[in-house]
């Protein structure tokens, strides 16, 4: 009885004698292997080459700033809710008088914390937030020691400021592609 | 009175040149490593190792490097002797038999002829197999004195594996001695430079000759010896640092020499070019000599190619259909191909 039509009949010939000796289909291989010599390598050269990501690729967190340099995030805690590995926490804290510059709104947070062994770099803190503070970026968390250095606080999140410093404000953004940068000077 | 008069010129000269085969034969085992690892990635569309040095070059090292800085262990419950000894004689066995390789002809030094051989004995074909045939008590001892099953079977594997392919190889050279009428390999080359390369005259006997050297070597397709998925590692399990090195090494100086073996016996040893009387050339004996010993090594590459390029093409057979293949399939072909010779002969004569 046929199920599907991706069933096949098994061939049960006994081996004809070319078969049987193995060599032809020895030699067959042969130059099946010798052929791929001649390929093009599929090797990435790793620290000189990266792998580009696909444009949908969630890698490591950044903690938002507004164009003055203020912090988006007002510690509503809606990402540390959607979060499905439980991976943020964070401490809310008031804005005093003068700290208008730090924050954009009267609540901000003063410890915010994610835990990159839990992340599962689902993207859902992404989309629970109200503020556009949090967005995944193309980095991986980088290789550590122990287990503690996994967990990134707001000095690992926070991103750079874009007055005090904008090179590093528009590469953490994204708005400078180092690899479409390099490949460009490369083919120039 | 002098009892026995000593050529001491003849003693240096030897003694350099087997310094210089030893020492060629461990640099090429070296960069054969490199070569596998190189012509694997090849295979598999990879780059291979391109770190240490220019093109990776220095890779041999930074491996020789490593292996010798690994913790060694010896397990407590081996026979700790046996077990050094292990590696070493497959390193002794594995190096004796250059001994009788003519490297290339004669050359001229200091007003004296030095033969590049170190030893034209006439029985150096039977040299050969002898060494080669030891070289199966390195693996054996070794996974005896592991005391470990699985190490030991692969000891077991490799010796019944050796003795059942060195018959049809004994066979198949058999026929090629017939033709040559000489056990001396200096002379097979020079019979081979005035007349046809021995692979013209045998081809099947080649092929069979080559079959069986991959299982003497015990390469990939016959490597049951340490079939990592069956027995680990097979009969190196228990070893670690330098003694396995010792072994993985043995194993490519032995793919050299058989490479060497099968250069000199079917491919013409250092003639350069078949057919043709290169003495037309009109160059000195010593640049001949020279040119020869280049062409001997490009054909030994060539061969150390064709091992490397079938590890990374062939899987590993299974015991019953190694087993199958040598009694079944190569000594009765083997057989037939001395037959076959020897009516040849037999009718020319006449």
């Amino acid at each position: 009885m046929q199920l599907t039509n991706k069933a096949k009949l098994v061939d049960r010939k006994p081996l004809s004698i070319a078969e049987k000796i193995y060599l032809p289909a020895i030699l067959k291989g042969m130059g099946i292997t010798f052929s791929h010599i001649f390929k093009k390598k599929v090797t990435i050269q790793y620290p000189e080459q990266t792998r580009p990501f696909s444009p949908v690729f969630r890698g490591l967190h950044i903690l938002n700033r507004d164009e003055e340099g203020r912090e988006n995030c007002t510690a509503c805690g809606l990402c540390a809710v959607a979060c499905p590995a439980e991976a943020i926490t964070m401490d809310a804290a008031e804005r005093l008088p003068g700290e208008e510059h730090l924050y954009r709104e009267e609540k901000y947070a003063a410890k915010y914390e994610i835990n990159m062994l839990r992340c599962i770099f689902c993207g859902l803190c992404e989309e629970a937030c109200p503020k556009d503070a949090i967005y995944l970026t193309e980095t991986f968390a980088p290789a550590n020691y122990s287990r503690q250095s996994f967990i990134y606080g707001k000095d690992n999140l926070v991103i750079p400021h874009p007055k005090e410093n904008p090179e590093a404000f528009a590469k953490a953004k994204g708005l400078i592609d180092e690899r479409k940068a390099k490949a460009n000077q490369q083919t120039a | 009175m002098i009892l026995l008069a000593v050529d001491w010129a003849l003693v240096l000269e030897k003694f350099i040149f087997i310094a210089f085969i030893i020492t060629v034969s461990l640099v090429v085992a070296l960069y054969m490593t490199f070569g596998e690892r190189k012509v694997a990635a090849w295979i598999q569309d990879r780059v291979g190792p391109n770190r240490a040095g220019p093109f990776g070059i220095l890779q041999p090292l930074a491996d020789g490097v490593k292996m010798f800085f690994k913790e060694e262990i010896i397990p407590t419950s081996s026979n700790k002797i046996l077990f050094i000894l292990g590696p070493s004689l497959a390193m002794i066995t594995a190096m004796l038999t250059s001994a009788v390789i003519p490297w290339g002809d004669k050359v001229e030094l200091f007003g004296r002829t030095i033969s590049l051989q170190i030893a034209d004995v006439n029985i150096g074909i039977l040299y050969v197999f002898g060494i080669l045939s030891l070289g199966v008590y390195g693996i054996m001892i070794g996974s005896w004195a592991s005391n470990n099953k699985f190490s030991l079977m692969g000891g077991l594997r490799a010796a019944s594996q050796i003795i059942s392919y060195e018959l049809a190889m004994g066979i198949a050279l058999i026929a090629l001695i017939m033709i040559t009428g000489t056990l001396s390999l200096g002379e097979m080359v020079k019979q081979q430079q005035e007349g046809w390369w021995n692979f013209f005259v045998q081809p099947l006997g080649f092929f069979i000759f080559l079959v069986c050297a991959f299982a003497e070597c015990n390469r990939t397709p016959f490597d049951l010896a340490e079939a990592e998925n069956e027995l680990i590692g097979g009969y190196h399990s228990e070893y670690s640092s330098l003694k396995l090195g010792f072994y993985l090494f043995a194993e490519y100086i032995n793919m050299f020499i058989s490479s060497a073996v099968m250069a000199t016996l079917y491919f013409g040893g250092y003639d350069i070019i078949p057919f043709y009387d290169e003495s037309a050339w009109g160059f000195s004996a010593n640049i001949m000599a020279l040119l020869g010993a280049a062409a001997l090594f490009i054909k030994i590459l060539v061969f150390i190619f064709i091992f490397m390029w079938v590890r990374w093409t062939i899987p590993r057979f299974r015991y019953d259909q190694l087993m199958n293949l040598g009694w079944k399939g190569l000594i009765p072909l083997s057989l037939f191909n001395m037959l076959v010779t020897a009516a040849v002969i037999l009718f020319l004569k006449k």
